[in-house]
């Protein structure tokens, strides 16, 4: 809603300029966007009349006009515009003025011939984006007087943006009652009088269901003058509140909408045919509106109708055939009160979010249509004349909002707000704000005016006592509540440690976004397609994400392209999994190494991180839940992996997650130099904490002892280890697999893997046939199970 | 006992001489050695005159003494010298960098959340946690917001074709949280919301924290209180605070804070009011025993604000040179 001062103070003379006003207004809850001068600063800039024009002797463009500014002599000016003519009256700026783009205007020869001042343009004086020579002033602007109160410039438009319970805000009438209440001032308002008929005609109007139009008003207007045309007043009026003037009939009903918050309709009377019904649309009807849009109608929607069909969507748009036009004599307007409930939501259906139905969707003064009817006749007569017929109005009263007296507690008011606000005072608030107040008991029965919506509980009183009374008013007392300390669970590693582990090991935290681009998130899941949106911000952000690869993936690349030489990025959060018809959010851990392992350095190798250096990290995250036994890889094909590099993570015998290259397919996809390595894992199952179990530190020596054992090249060091672990039994402390060797010394196809093995106990010193003994025993699983022969 | 004197001046020349500890030592044993020559001395001394062997004992004792203090005084100084020389040997330009792998960095979105987090959890608010994927009930009508209220229309939401939705707000975690375990309740709940909504200072996808106090006497002056508090514990400075009325169906009075820049702007920081009685009551919480109040922060917003940041989409950017600012 775009409020001009100007217009205002014929409501209500606060006395303050415009950026005070805004402050109060936001004081008030009717947030201000922005406040801005209808015009630059236009000092010494008049009205000046051209006398004479005389060519300048030295150039062919440029002439010499004598000037009237109103005081005595007049000025010598020299014009470069081909429309300047003698009689003509034009801006004028004085030796001294400074036009808005900065130019100081001086006395100066030009051309040889002195020049005492400028005609200017629109233009230069910031009334227009363009403008075609200099401006050419009303015949009726008085000579010398300045140009910022001959065109009405001297006024601010301050921008308010409405919250959806202030219907009714929507107007001239609304801001000033609220700022009048928020100022303690009184309204000023000019009395509406009816006009009288002076015809009888009366266009029958039929209702189908009250409760969708409680009111209907209208009132025919015939023998309007076809050459009249919208005063400047009210066509600024209506550009500074962001409404284009069309029409002087159009025109005045959006004057009076803004005026007054009732939207109003004019149709052209020649095009209806009959009289009008207001019901709902059939099945298969459908309507060309004002703006060339065909709409197929249902049942859903109310409509205005003629004998022909519909000509209008009620409190929404009127109908192109029926509009009024430059053709048009007799009118028919239209001042009804629809219920918010039959346009709420129809609107945004069609995209049509029109200056009515903003209004109507959030509720318009009910009691306000046969005023408004009367404010627009009256101002159609002074413009465009015509014999007015009598107003006719069908009301169903049953159907009228009503407004009951809400009650409210002094005690209820004071706990709530945490301050104490004088009775009188809240008294005095509500009165200011036309609503009636009534003492009850301890407190007050309010019943707010018809033109709020937004009164009907005991809180919305509260409300309006707070922000009339101030918000700042309103003491800070702390929050007393009994004291409960926290819980402080150890069964999950918190998200923190793992990102803490994460960056200390070189990963940067990502945040990408939840849904991606379909094809991309389908290829890294197999072919699956994730979920849509139905209303994607773009194509490219179109389905939740079935992974956090494909987002990590485009990042990492992203930053390789701008010259990252080593890229390590790591997310947590969710992925969105199909599962039959369920969607499942499942909280993940993700992370991608691109390049170099490490930063470029001195006497550290380089190379790209393999598979086995982003193990190394997953270790440290499974190292933080205790549980680390628990945990394994074993060889596994994913859609986005490398088959013959990737492995599935399991926690026991759950699968909690993927590892391994990218699939070389998406290389060459993605643009990758090298083949990054993934992870994925699932946080729950992986974040499972262990109580920590406490079990007695030995004090007796650690034996080690190594042994090489030559398998086929294919069996996987996994088993191995985990079958010297169950051989090696509880004397085992720790088991390091130090080399792996496969060469002219082995056969071929076969490999040697050399382990360490170290042996402890708790209670006693071993001796070397225990030791001895636990070799046999893992020498002999080891040449069953993987027909190991053991290298000396 | 000339020989005596002889020998001890011999020594002590071979003494002097000793280079290292090794020629130092071989040195020692000639000279005390089992078989050296002064313990032969010693030794020899049952042959001598017993009216000799006092004077002449004594002598040869003296000289031992004499040579093993020179001894002592030799291996010190060798020692010292071998230090110095392995020590001039061993220098490492200390100047050159550390080597091995270099750490990454918290995103700030992350950063900005875990101090929100420690700051709420210091006065006993627990974190909640909810779906990501909403309905239509928990998003808007459980929070007063209708069907065709106006005010589903100021939240661009994103729908799927379910007719489910992705949150616009982390508001659904407050009726899940209230649902399940009524009043009291002291929370925040952060996390991911979305808005179908992109341009310079707007983007689909946003993190917000919501916090929520229900409670027996809980009042707006309080909701003043612990937002100041939050504030100037966030900024880490003493802060202004200007609370406008505003209007959010799931709270009444409703306010937008604003805070005062340090440049002297105000600065749209949050919104928040206290618990509309309808919210209450559809969560099964008797509204007139317990009000509360809720507030909602923009973490990006916060971030900003507290770092510096001009784009917000620099959060979604991923960009090293952007992340790695944040220590």
């Amino acid at each position: 809603m775009k409020v001009s001062t100007n217009w205002l103070s014929e409501w209500l003379d606060t006395g303050l300029d415009a950026t005070a006003i805004a402050e109060k207004l936001t004081g008030l809850g009717l947030e201000v966007d922005d406040v801005s001068p209808v015009a630059a600063s236009l000092d010494d800039i008049v009205v000046g009349q051209v006398l004479t024009v005389e060519p300048h002797p030295n150039a062919d463009r440029l002439s010499l006009c004598a000037v009237d500014v109103g005081n005595g002599e007049p000025l010598r000016i020299v014009c470069g515009a081909a429309n300047v003519k003698a009689g003509g009256r034009y801006p004028t700026a004085l030796v001294g003025a400074r036009l808005p783009g900065g130019l100081k205007i001086k006395r100066s020869k030009i051309r040889g011939e002195q020049s005492h001042g400028m005609l200017c343009s629109s233009f230069e004086l910031a009334l227009a984006e363009t403008a075609e020579g200099i401006m050419e002033l009303d015949e009726g602007l008085r000579v010398g007087e300045p140009i910022v109160t001959a065109l009405n410039l001297d006024d601010s438009v301050i921008d308010v943006d409405l919250t959806p319970n202030r219907a009714d805000c929507f107007s001239m009438l609304g801001i000033a009652r609220d700022l009048s209440a928020g100022l303690g001032q009184a309204l000023t308002p000019a009395p509406v009088l009816p006009v009288l008929p002076a015809a009888e005609e009366i266009l029958p109007v039929e209702m189908e269901d009250g409760a969708d139009c409680p009111r209907f008003a209208g009132r025919v207007v015939r023998d309007l003058n076809p050459a009249a045309e919208t005063p400047d007043w009210l066509r600024d009026r209506l550009q500074r509140a962001g409404v284009r003037p069309i029409h002087p009939i159009v025109d005045v009903t959006n004057y009076v909408m803004l005026e007054l918050g009732q939207p109003m309709h004019a149709y052209d009377l020649d095009q209806l045919q009959g009289g009008i019904s207001v019901r709902r649309a059939r099945a298969g009807e459908s309507l060309t509106t004002l703006d060339g849009e065909s709409l197929e109608l249902d049942a859903s929607l109310l409509v205005i109708a003629d004998a022909s069909g519909p000509v209008g969507l009620a409190g929404i748009m009127g109908g192109e055939a029926t509009g009024v036009s430059e053709a048009s004599r007799h009118v028919y307007l239209e001042s009804a009160f629809f219920s918010p409930s039959v346009v709420a939501g129809r609107a945004r259906r069609f995209g049509l979010h029109t200056d009515a139905s903003m209004r109507f969707e959030r509720g318009v003064d009910p009691s306000g249509q046969v005023r408004a009817l009367e404010r627009a006749t009256a101002l159609i007569q002074e413009i465009a004349g015509g014999r007015v017929g009598p107003v006719s109005e069908a009301v169903h009263a049953e159907h009228l909002p009503k407004r009951e007296p809400v009650t409210l507690r002094a005690s209820r008011l004071e706990s709530l707000l945490g301050t104490v606000v004088p009775m009188a005072d809240v008294k005095d608030i509500f009165e200011r704000l036309g609503m009636q107040v009534k003492a009850v008991g301890e407190g007050w029965a309010v019943t707010p005016p018809a033109a709020r919506f937004d009164i009907e509980q005991e809180v919305d009183l509260i409300e309006e006592v707070a922000r009339i009374h101030g918000y700042d008013e309103i003491p800070e007392s702390p929050t007393l509540i009994p004291m409960a300390l926290g819980r402080v669970s150890e069964d999950q590693v918190p998200l923190s440690r793992v990102a803490v582990t994460l960056v200390e090991r070189g990963y940067t935290e990502a945040v990408t976004w939840s849904f991606g681009e379909p094809e991309l998130d389908a290829l890294f899941a197999g072919g699956e397609s994730g979920l849509p949106l139905a209303n994607p911000i773009s194509s490219a952000l179109g389905v939740m994400r079935q992974s956090l690869w494909p987002g990590l993936s485009e990042a990492a690349r992203s930053n390789l392209a701008r010259q990252q030489p080593r890229v390590r990025l790591f997310e947590t959060g969710v992925r969105f999994v199909r599962q039959d018809n369920e969607c499942k959010e499942q909280l993940v851990i993700a992370g991608i190494a691109a390049g170099n392992l490490a930063p470029e350095q001195w006497d550290w190798p380089a190379g790209a991180s393999d598979v086995f250096d982003i193990k190394a990290d997953l270790a440290a995250l499974f190292a933080l839940t205790g549980g680390e036994a628990e945990f394994s890889m074993t060889a596994a094909e994913h859609p986005a992996l490398r088959p013959g590099r990737s492995a599935k993570v399991l926690r026991g015998d759950q699968v909690v997650g993927w590892l391994g290259e990218m699939h070389p397919e998406l290389v060459q996809r993605l643009e990758f130099a090298a083949a990054p390595v993934l992870f994925e894992l699932e946080a729950t199952p992986v974040l499972a904490a262990s109580l920590p179990d406490y079990a007695a530190v030995s004090r007796f020596p650690r034996v080690r002892r190594d042994l090489a054992a030559v398998v086929a090249e294919e069996v996987p060091a996994g088993e191995l280890l985990a079958a010297v672990r169950e051989a090696a039994g509880p004397l085992l402390r720790d088991l390091n697999l130090f080399d792996i060797y496969a060469g002219d010394k082995v056969e071929n196809g076969s490999k040697s893997v050399a382990l360490g093995l170290i042996l402890q106990d708790t209670s006693r010193t071993l001796t070397d046939a225990d030791v001895d003994a636990v070799m046999r025993d893992v020498i002999g699983r080891l040449g069953r199970d993987f027909d190991a022969t053991i290298r000396e | 006992m000339q020989d005596l004197e002889e020998l001890v001046e011999r020594a002590r020349a071979a003494i002097r001489d000793s280079v290292d500890l090794v020629s130092l030592d071989n040195v020692r044993v000639q000279l005390l050695g089992k078989k050296g020559e002064l313990t032969q001395r010693l030794k020899s001394l049952g042959k001598l005159d017993p009216a000799e062997r006092p004077a002449a004992g004594q002598a040869i004792n003296a000289a031992k003494q004499a040579l093993q203090e020179e001894l002592d005084g030799q291996r010190e100084s060798l020692t010292a010298a071998q230090l110095a020389a392995e020590l001039s040997e061993g220098t490492l330009d200390v100047t050159l960098p550390g080597r091995g792998q270099v750490p990454g960095r918290l995103h700030p979105v992350t950063r900005t959340l875990q101090r929100i987090e420690a700051i709420f959890s210091a006065a006993g608010f627990t974190v909640h946690t909810g779906p990501q994927i909403e309905d239509e009930y928990h998003n808007f009508t459980a929070l007063n917001i209708p069907e065709h209220h106006p005010a589903r229309a100021m939240h661009d939401t994103f729908y799927f074709e379910s007719g489910e939705l992705l949150r616009t707000h982390t508001s659904p975690v407050q009726i899940r949280a209230m649902l399940e375990g009524g009043a009291p309740v002291r929370l925040i709940a952060p996390g991911r919301v979305y808005r179908c909504d992109s341009d310079q200072t707007h983007t689909p996808m946003f993190h917000q924290v919501e916090g929520l106090v229900v409670d027996r006497g809980v009042s707006f002056a309080n909701l003043k209180s612990v937002l100041n508090q939050f504030i100037e514990r966030f900024f880490e400075r003493e802060a202004r605070l200007r609370f406008r009325p505003s209007y959010f169906p799931f709270t009444e009075p409703s306010a937008e804070v604003d805070v005062l820049s340090e440049s002297g702007k105000w600065l749209e920081i949050l919104g928040c009011g206290m618990v509309h009685p309808n919210v209450l009551t559809n969560c099964g919480i008797d509204a007139e025993e317990f009000t509360g109040y809720a507030f909602g922060v923009g973490v990006e917003r916060l971030a900003m604000l507290r770092y510096g940041v001009d784009d917000l989409r620099l959060f979604f950017d991923n960009d090293l040179e952007f992340l790695k600012q944040f220590g």
